[in-house]
Formats: C-alpha cells, structure tokens, sequence
C-alpha cells in the first residue's frame, strides 16, 4: 500500500496563523455550502435506497386505490370548503394521504436520527463549527425535500386516477373557525366563510396551479412533523421504542384527524372525539394541504401549523443542545462513557 | 516541548497547544465519570491517552467536541475555548470517533464532500480537498467506490482523510484501531505518526492498547475518570520503576487483571 503523507498546502493543517484563523469567520457562502451539503446527502441517501422510496408510494396508493374504492359508496361527503361541488371520496382523502406522505417520512427522519444517535454518525453533523440550531434545521429541510419527491410520485400516480386538483383562477384567502369549547370563547367563532381574493392567475397557469400552490403548504407542514419527529428523536432512547412511535403518534395523528373523513362526520359520531380532532395539530397540516391544492389560503390551519413548527422546533433545539436538553443529560449522541 | 497545565499567554502563535484541557470534570446524574482532568496537547506532539474501557476516554472526547457541555473547568483548542467561541474551536479540530461514522451507503467521495460542506467548503472545493486527503491515505484511486466495500482499516483512513479535509491543528482519534487487523493498525498509526512529524499537526491519540505507545511519545494515563500520570515514556518508566510500558501502567493504575483484559 502507498501512502503519502505530504498535504498540498492547500488542505496542509496548521497552516493558518492565528490571526489568520480568528479572522475566518463563517460567512453566507458557507452557510449556503453546509446547507446544501446536508440537504443532498438527504437526497441522495434517499435515491439510494430505492425500497424505501417504493414503499413510501407503495402505502398512500393502497389507500387510495383500495381503501377509498371501497368506501366511496358508503361514505358521501357533502360539500364543504373549499370544495364547490360534491367530490368523490378518492378526492377528498388525497390531500390527507399526502400528509400521510409528511408524516411518514417525517417519522422515517426521526428513525434514521435515533439510529445514527446509536452508531455514532450524528456526531459528524453536531461537530461542524455550524450552530447546532442551523445543523438541525437543514437536516429537516433535507427530509422535507425528500417528502416532498414523494408527495410529487404520488401526485403524478394520482393524475391518472383522475385525482388532480381543479382549475385555479386566482388566490383566496380563507377565514373560518369556531374556538374550541375547552378554550371557552377567547377568540370567538367566524361560523360563515369569509373569503377575500388575493391576487389572479394567468390563464397557462390555471390549469396546474393547484400543483404549485400546494408546496408552501407541503413545505410548511413538513417543518412542522420534522420539527416533531426531531423532538422524538431526542426523547426516543433506544431504536427498540421506536415501535411505540407507530402505535402512540403515527396512529392516532393520522386517524384523529381530517385526513379520511370530515370533521362534522366525526361530530356526529362524538363530540369528544371531534374536539380531539381539532385540537391535533395534523388536521390543520391536512387542511392546510387540502386548501392549497384549491389555491386558498386556511387562516386558521396556516396560524396553527406556524405556531407548532415553532413550538416544536424550539423543542428540538432545546433538546439537542449540549448544555440544556435532554441528550446531555442522558449521555449524549452515540456517546459511550 | 512538555506537557503543560495551563494555556500559555501571548506567546507567538506556534507557541499556543492545540489543546488545552484544564480542570474538566464531568457527571452522569450522580455518577462522576471525569474528576478534575487537566492535559495538553502541544503543536506537532503525539499525546497518547491511555486508559482502559471505561476509564473516561469517549467522555472527555465528547467533552472536547462539544457533544456535550462542559460544566467545569476549561477546553480551549488553539487558545479558543470550546464552550464561548464553539465554531473557531471545531474549525481546528479534526475527529476520528471510536464508532464507524462514514456513511455506507455513499461512495468515499461523496462522504468526504458531505464532510467538506459540514466545513462550509463549496462543490469543486470540496472536491479538490477530498481528493487530496484520499491521496494522503492511499485511498485516491478507489474514490468512486461505496464505503461498503472497504475493510475495517480502509474505512478507518477514510475516516482520517475525512478529519484532515479542513485543516485542524488537533487530531482527535479514539480506539482508532480497535477491531482492525495488525497491518491496518500499523497502516493507520503510521499516517497518522507521519502527519505529526511532516504537519506539526497535534495528536490525542486514545487507546488501551500499550503496544501503539512510543519512546518518544507524550502519555497521560486515564483511569476511573483521573488523569494518574502525565508525561514522556522515559519518565513513566522512571516514575514507575518498570521496563515497559504494559507494567508501567499496571503499576501505576494497580489494576493487574484490567491490563490483562485490555492486552
């Protein structure tokens, strides 16, 4: 085996002086570097393991193929914002089966971050000389991007069923909401839509605009399960309990949610479970997504999911930092006494 | 040049260590696995730490990488200390950790480029360093190829090409031969011995292993969280009383069946 151990100059170590050192400040351009360094990792890790992106597409087609088949006979779904007209059942659970998508990948995120807690590999990202807040935030926007190739798969599987989303002339915004009973009536009810027209679309973009309109959407509530499945990922001890993960927050997020049934169906049915319903921070990732397809914006879904993102990305940050979280005190990430 | 306990004043900028460790202890719950652990690392010295499983090694590594917080005393690398200026302080460290941290599913290259971006280094930056630091470790020619088809100790290389890419001024390798075969040990010991003389690149070199240890080097011994010795081999033997290192240790830590358990 040859090896030279002369380093070019260029990467020679201990070559800066001090001066030389204290002056090298961080700047823009490194950021942008770590960033995308980061993101295409995700990416490209995600690209190689092509099981995974099959079974990602593989689950919310069943669902819609299967599942909604099935069930559109039984289930009518009468009309109610933002649908105009009545829709079939495969229509309506699209948009919850895209936060199917987020959620499943945002948990899938969160295994991959307890399993290179426990071999050691996330201590190659905390050691960069980035703040570990910006180390984190690009690793969930990494994930989002992948989501986000996934939600587009199935997007595009979804056109040829004819699930696509409807001709957009222009942006509205949506407002419509009754405060929960268990917060008394703080904020009062807006019990009748209110929309105001924002701005107008181009005719050559009317057409599938829905399929653009939707990514702010996808982008911000896959920050807001990211920012989550972190969070977990710092309480989670060992890759054993992730199974608890599926039983605890994947299930009940999704069920107790707008994402397969509308929420006046499940008052009916409990005006308990329908309190649960709003008070799950998915619904309003689903109806966020499903408003957005239609070119709205939802008000209250956009407040929520804002308000969660920074409630849990906070977490996160808090719980990975050195001196104050959780993993300090419990021995760190891959870390061995 | 000898170890010292403090970071040494307004000396010229060769003169400042590329670490400092000076008071550190540290806790799990109630559970003290560091007790007041002060080291230096001087430029262009091989420091090796001894000590065995358990003594505190991958703690005070965790310590000195901000993994975790150090709540007392002072970690200063290159003069910046490492708990109020973090990012000047990780920008001249360079780690080899004790677990495999390459990723197995990407080729060298573009887990070296993933580590170049970790350093704010952009594409064709990054790519000319990686090459670089593959060439330093024997490894150019098989740049393209997934981490999954190296061995322990090509993996092991990699892991040290990957740690030189920014040009640190400390080298921090933990249990970096552990599990590799005796070529792969003496391979790795070697570039990494040749760095320091060729670099003046400073070495913490963590191992139970007595046999990877120099005349030449500087030792500090490690046992149940307490630094027992610190100094040249010539001085552990005379401090001791011993012929060699293995009994300089024993001696020292009065821990028989442990050095048996680490032989």
């Amino acid at each position: 085996m040859a090896t030279s151990t002369t380093l070019d100059p260029a990467i020679g170590p201990g070559t800066e002086t001090m001066a030389e050192a204290a002056a090298r400040r961080i700047g823009i351009s490194g950021y942008l570097a770590c960033f995308k360094g980061i993101v295409w990792r995700e990416v490209l890790r995600y690209l190689h393991q092509r099981e995974r992106f099959f079974s990602a597409l593989v689950r919310p087609l069943i669902w819609l193929f299967i599942f909604a088949a099935g069930f559109r006979q039984t289930l009518g779904v009468s009309i109610i914002p933002p649908y105009e007209s009545y829709v079939l059942y495969e229509e309506f659970i699209a948009p919850g089966l895209i936060g199917m998508i987020l959620l499943f990948n945002a948990m899938q995120s969160s295994l991959s971050m307890v399993y290179d807690r426990e071999t050691g590999a996330m201590r190659t990202l905390l050691v960069s000389p980035f703040p570990r807040s910006f180390l984190l935030l690009s690793k969930l926007l990494g994930g989002v991007s992948v989501a986000l190739l996934q939600v587009y798969a199935f997007l595009f599987v979804a056109w040829f069923w004819e699930i696509q989303p409807p001709k957009i002339t222009e942006i509205k915004l949506f407002t419509m909401y009754e405060t929960p009973v268990w917060l008394g009536d703080v904020f009062g009810s807006v019990k009748e839509p209110v929309v105001t027209s924002l701005i107008g679309l181009p005719t050559f973009l009317q057409a599938y605009a829905g399929y653009i309109t939707v990514i702010p959407a996808l982008l911000l509530a896959g920050l807001m399960l990211g920012s989550l499945a972190l969070f977990m990922s710092s309480v989670i001890k060992q890759l054993e309990n992730f199974a608890g993960v599926m039983n605890f927050v994947i299930f009940p997020m999704f069920f107790a949610s707008s994402a397969l049934y509308p929420l006046w169906r499940i008052r009916e049915a409990s005006p308990l479970l329908y309190e649960i319903c709003r008070f799950n921070p998915f619904t309003y990732c689903v109806e966020l997504i499903r408003f957005a397809l239609h070119g709205q914006i939802d008000t209250v879904s956009l407040g929520v999911v804002i308000a969660c993102t920074a409630g849990f990305l906070a977490a996160a940050v808090y719980a990975y930092n050195p001196s104050k979280g959780l993993i300090a005190r419990r021995g760190g990430p891959g870390g061995s006494a | 040049m000898t170890l010292q306990e403090t970071i040494q004043p307004g000396g010229a900028d060769s003169m400042i260590p590329s670490l400092v460790v000076s008071g550190v202890s540290h806790a799990f719950g109630d559970k003290r696995v560091l007790d007041n652990v002060s080291l230096t690392v001087p430029q262009g010295a091989f420091v090796v730490l001894l000590g065995l499983n358990g003594a505190g090694k991958s703690t005070l590594f965790s310590l000195i990488t901000r993994l975790y917080d150090n709540v007392s005393g002072q970690i200063a690398i290159r003069g910046f200390d490492v708990r109020r200026k973090p990012s000047q302080a990780l920008q001249k460290l360079g780690v080899v950790f004790q677990s495999r941290t390459l990723d197995s599913d990407l080729t060298l290259l573009q887990n070296l480029k993933y580590h170049a971006a970790l350093h704010g280094y952009h594409g064709g930056d990054a790519a000319t360093r990686a090459a670089q630091a593959l060439e330093v470790v024997g490894l150019a020619e098989r740049s393209g190829e997934k981490v999954r088809a190296l061995s322990g100790g090509q993996a092991r290389r990699v892991e040290i090409a990957r740690s030189l890419m920014h040009r640190p001024d400390l080298l921090l390798l933990d249990e970096a031969t552990v599990g590799l075969d005796i070529g792969s040990r003496e391979s790795v010991v070697k570039i990494v011995r040749d760095l320091v003389a060729s670099q003046g690149l400073g070495v913490l070199w963590a191992t139970h292993l007595m046999d990877e240890v120099r005349p030449g080097d500087h030792v500090v011994v490690l046992h149940k969280g307490r630094v027992m010795f610190k100094g040249g081999v010539p001085d552990f033997m005379k401090t001791t009383g011993k012929d060699s290192v293995s009994e300089a240790f024993r001696a020292i830590t009065g821990s028989a069946a442990a050095l048996e358990e680490a032989a």
